[in-house]
């Protein structure tokens, strides 16, 4: 017989590494036309660091995205990043490349004044000009100051960021300890449908919704909510490294041992994103990565015990246990 | 040694290779054509597919020998800037690609299958894309590129 | 000021070389003359290394060099500053690295790492880390099988009084959970390219996630300053925490070194899921006390992590864990311990989640179990405990831009789920009740 059930998991995340003490720097480089090179050395495993980071420095200097290269292949050129781990990277490099940003953004602003009769305090950039604030007529192209800058005045349009959290060591009685920059919140509904006869289970949907502060790039953070509701299918149904007690006779050596899900086990998935600004992140920006990967598990273990009536204690649910439970219950 | 001659994305190529010489091998080792990747060798990641005489093969479990006389298609060859193929504009598009590194595969699947079923289900898109293995995207927005590039709303 | 830029769904960075099969990946870089690395790793968990004779796997044809930890100018590395480059008197997992070979061609680099004579006195190993916490179980370092944080075999987390919140429970709901070991399957298998140059630097192509911290190490294994090293990488074909500790770098760096030659060092995808780093599996036990209208009011948290033979990031997985282990809802009384447990397996280390996700796993499901012992639906027990603004953790990290109410609000409102007036009037900024 074939049962259907929901389920419910919630989930928090922290952004960056727990305790503190990890550094990201950047380096932003005005070229005399005003196109941007973005030099760091955060890694992109996939989540797309080199197209967030892009836009923070280009919202920053207020030019278009495309006119922003990131330069991140190289320890010679680029400067310190911890590396891409924790859920840090838009968070602490993009601070850093926001701190850059600004940083060369001010050099563009001191020779923007004289020419806008304004103060530098009183400028923004936006759209590729820089302008006085709230008189959007005055304005001069980022391009031409750029250029002036260069070969006019001999300046090196240079911005450097540097963004590291104090280190918190817990204490050694209570582990009180700040380990974390700021939290991202998660919550996420399975739908499963569970085969009584054969044990099977089929995610039919996970429904998620998570706080990630700002979303800086909506499609990527989707991109990352896919993905880990996969793994998290994985987890929950699927993967187990080590089966048996001995992981010398019974080892996984293949794909074909340690089976990760196909297109055909991840379930249609539905996103939305909640955006609640983080008070020390890039624009509010707050870490997604890894969290997406949690709380599919107990939600599609709880969507089981929805339609069966049985909690499995121990990942992953198999259909032997799925059966085995199914036998005690009676 | 033995001499192989094939066709790889229209141009002909005469390479020595072994008895046990793979296409991969071959592709990435002697012609230096690398959309096809090395991903597990045991041809249950996808990451090599490539395309002979139109049909889907895992280059890392194909004898190279067995090529003999045939045409062998690879990412490089679907399409290439200014004239890229709906599929690889669609999975740009639909952001069906994080790390890369199934992409040249995954394109090949879904080629090998639009040229057979050039309006797909989901479910069969699904189950044709059963033997790439993709850990970043859950799978949702390659499906999502596939149903478009058909002509179907995603 | 609006954004004009952040918040838009730009197209990826570098999705049209994806496409387009463009994007290089570290094992698509193809330099002539590069020389091709295979390992001898123990074959079995645990045993002392009685002798090693590679002088027939030198005389293989083909074969440019190879080494054993007398090669290698500092020989111990990671994040926990205890592993081995490569093996000295002991091997602590099967798959552990003991010799390596650079040579012109795999058939060569395969005959010399068969031509190599091992002798080893294999010894009792332990793979369950319930059984190696216990005394008399055999000892994976000799140490200890369990990780000390100062002087404690624990993280402790204590807030409140974890006893007297029991005693304002109306229930106590247990459970026991065990999250299995994973892998991360990344498509991209570990690999890394060295090249010489003839003024004593080094480039190294590399997968890293971390490339500093790969480049640290590499320049402490091989004894260069970081002027003379150089990393190219920061296009990974997928990582998921896999990339974190390195694999391939610092074995092709000495090589090159030794050989002046490039060396390519790709692992197998079968040497990946055996050797690799993992996510050590996790056995939890949660003890909550609760009140009859849904308030958790204490939570008593053992959890156990099989870390594998070394520490990589073991102790800080646990930390991790232990910081966050009482979930997103505020809890007034928590007590929590966390071991981080040394098996006769490969080194555990960082997976997407590190150690929230056995967090997240075991807490919801006993929030799930909560609410079915208390008849309540568990949506309402989640609104009720969830953490408001200003409330603190049992680190004592007062909170801000708390959302996980307005998150779930959102999910409701995904999945058509009416609540109740309460449920939707209610807001992370609002102070709790009593």
């Amino acid at each position: 017989m074939k049962k259907r059930g929901v389920g419910l998991a919630v989930g928090l995340y922290p952004t960056g590494m727990s305790g503190g003490g990890d550094s990201s720097q950047a380096v932003v480089k005005v070229k005399p036309d005003g196109s941007v090179d973005l030099i760091l050395t955060s890694v992109d495993i996939g989540q797309g660091c080199k197209t967030v980071l892009a836009q923070i420095a280009a919202e920053e200097l207020g030019v278009p995205y495309d006119r922003v290269d990131v330069v991140n292949d190289d320890t010679d050129t680029g400067p310190l990043c911890f590396g891409t781990f924790a859920s840090r990277v838009t968070f602490v490099a993009g601070n850093a490349t926001k701190e850059a940003a600004r940083e060369a953004k001010q050099i563009l602003f001191s020779i923007a004044a004289d020419k806008l009769e304004a103060s530098p305090e009183d400028l923004e950039a936006a759209n590729g000009k820089i302008y006085v604030k709230g008189a959007p007529e005055r304005s001069v192209d980022i391009g031409a100051i750029a250029g002036e800058a260069t070969f006019g005045l001999r300046k090196v349009i240079v911005g450097r960021g540097h963004y590291m959290r104090t280190p918190s060591a817990p204490d050694p009685a209570t582990g009180k300890t700040d380990p974390f920059a700021t939290l991202a919140w998660a919550a996420v509904q399975a739908e499963v449908e569970v085969d009584t006869d054969t044990g099977e289970v089929t995610v039919l949907r996970l429904d998620c919704a998570y706080d990630v502060g700002r979303a800086v790039n909506p499609l990527l953070v989707e991109g990352q909510i896919e993905g880990g509701a996969g793994m998290g299918v994985g987890a929950a149904l699927m993967e187990q490294l080590y089966p048996y007690k001995s992981p010398v006779k019974f080892p996984a050596e293949t794909f074909g041992d340690y089976v990760i899900p196909t297109a055909m086990d991840v379930p249609d998935i539905r996103t939305v994103i909640y955006e609640c600004p983080s008070t020390n992140g890039p624009f509010g920006a707050k870490g997604i990565g890894e969290m997406t990967a949690n709380a599919p598990a107990p939600a599609i273990v709880a969507a089981i015990h929805d339609a069966i009536g049985v909690w499995i204690d121990e990942l992953p649910v198999t259909p032997e246990k799925v059966l085995r439970a199914l036998q005690a219950k009676g | 040694m033995y001499t192989l001659e094939l066709k790889v994305n229209g141009r002909a190529y005469k390479v020595e290779v072994k008895a046990t010489t793979t296409l991969l091998q071959v592709l990435r080792e002697k012609l230096g054509i690398t959309g096809p990747k090395v991903g597990c060798e045991t041809g249950d990641c996808g990451a090599c597919s490539v395309l002979v005489n139109g049909k889907l093969v895992k280059a890392c479990i194909t004898n190279a020998l067995t090529v003999h006389g045939k045409e062998v298609l690879t990412v490089e060859g679907l399409g290439r800037p200014g004239a890229f193929h709906p599929l690889q504009l669609a999975f740009h598009e639909h952001y069906a690609a994080q790390c890369g590194f199934c992409t040249p595969g995954m394109l090949m699947a879904a080629k090998a299958l639009l040229d057979e079923n050039p309006k797909p289900t989901r479910d069969e898109v699904k189950e044709a894309l059963s033997g790439n293995l993709c850990r970043c995207t859950g799978y949702v927005k390659i499906v999502d590129a596939i149903m478009a590039a058909a002509g179907e709303k995603a | 000021m609006a954004l004009n830029v952040v918040g838009q769904r730009v197209k990826r960075y570098d999705g049209l070389a994806h496409v387009a099969g463009e994007t290089r990946f570290v094992d698509d870089v193809i330099v002539p003359g590069t020389l091709v690395v295979k390992g001898l790793r123990s074959p079995v968990p645990k045993g002392k290394i009685k002798s090693l004779d590679v002088s027939a796997a030198e005389k293989v044809p083909g074969v440019v060099a190879v080494m054993t930890h007398k090669d290698v100018p500092n020989n111990r590395y990671g994040w926990g500053g205890d592993q081995y480059v490569l093996a000295e008197d002991h091997v602590r997992y099967r798959g552990e690295l003991i010799a390596v070979v650079a040579a012109e061609n795999e058939d060569a680099a395969l005959e010399a790492v068969d031509k190599m004579k091992l002798e080893i006195e294999e010894q009792e190993p332990v793979f369950d880390p319930l059984e190696a916490m216990k005394p008399g179980a055999p000892k994976v370092r000799p140490e200890g099988n369990i990780f000390m944080y100062g002087d404690s075999p624990c993280r402790k987390i204590i807030f409140g009084d974890v006893n007297e919140g029991f005693k304002k429970a109306d229930i106590i709901v247990e459970g026991k959970y065990h999250h299995q070991g994973l892998k991360h399957a990344q498509m991209e298998p570990h690999v890394s390219l060295a090249v010489p140059e003839a003024t004593g630097r080094l480039t190294i192509y590399t997968v890293s996630q971390a490339m500093y911290f790969h480049l640290t190490w590499v320049c402490n294994i091989v004894g260069l300053p970081m002027s003379k090293v150089r990393m190219i990488g920061g296009t990974v074909g997928g990582g998921f925490g896999a990339k974190n500790d390195v694999h391939a770098d610092h074995i092709a760096a000495l090589l090159a070194l030794k050989t002046g030659r490039p060396v390519k060092w790709r692992w197998t995808r079968e040497e990946d899921l055996l050797f690799s780093t993992f996510r050590g599996s996790w056995d939890m036990e949660f003890k909550d006390g609760v009140t009859k209208d849904g308030r958790l009011v204490a939570r008593q948290v053992k959890s156990i992590r099989d870390s594998g033979a070394y520490t990589s990031l073991n102790a800080y997985v646990v930390d991790k864990h232990c910081f966050l282990v009482a979930g997103p809802y505020f809890i007034p009384n928590v007590y929590v311990e966390g071991y981080c447990v040394y098996t006769n397996k490969p080194p555990a280390s960082s997976m997407r989640g590190f150690g929230i996700t056995p967090a997240t796993y075991a807490g919801e499901m006993q929030m799930n179990k909560i609410a079915e012992a208390l008849g309540m639906d568990p949506w309402e027990l989640r609104f009720k405990n969830a953490f408001r603004e200003g409330e603190m953790t049992a680190t004592q990290r007062v909170l801000d831009s708390v959302a996980l109410i307005e998150t779930m609000q959102a999910l409701a409102g995904l999945v058509g789920k009416e609540l109740p007036p309460h449920l939707k009037a209610m807001a992370s900024t609002q102070k709790r009740e009593g």
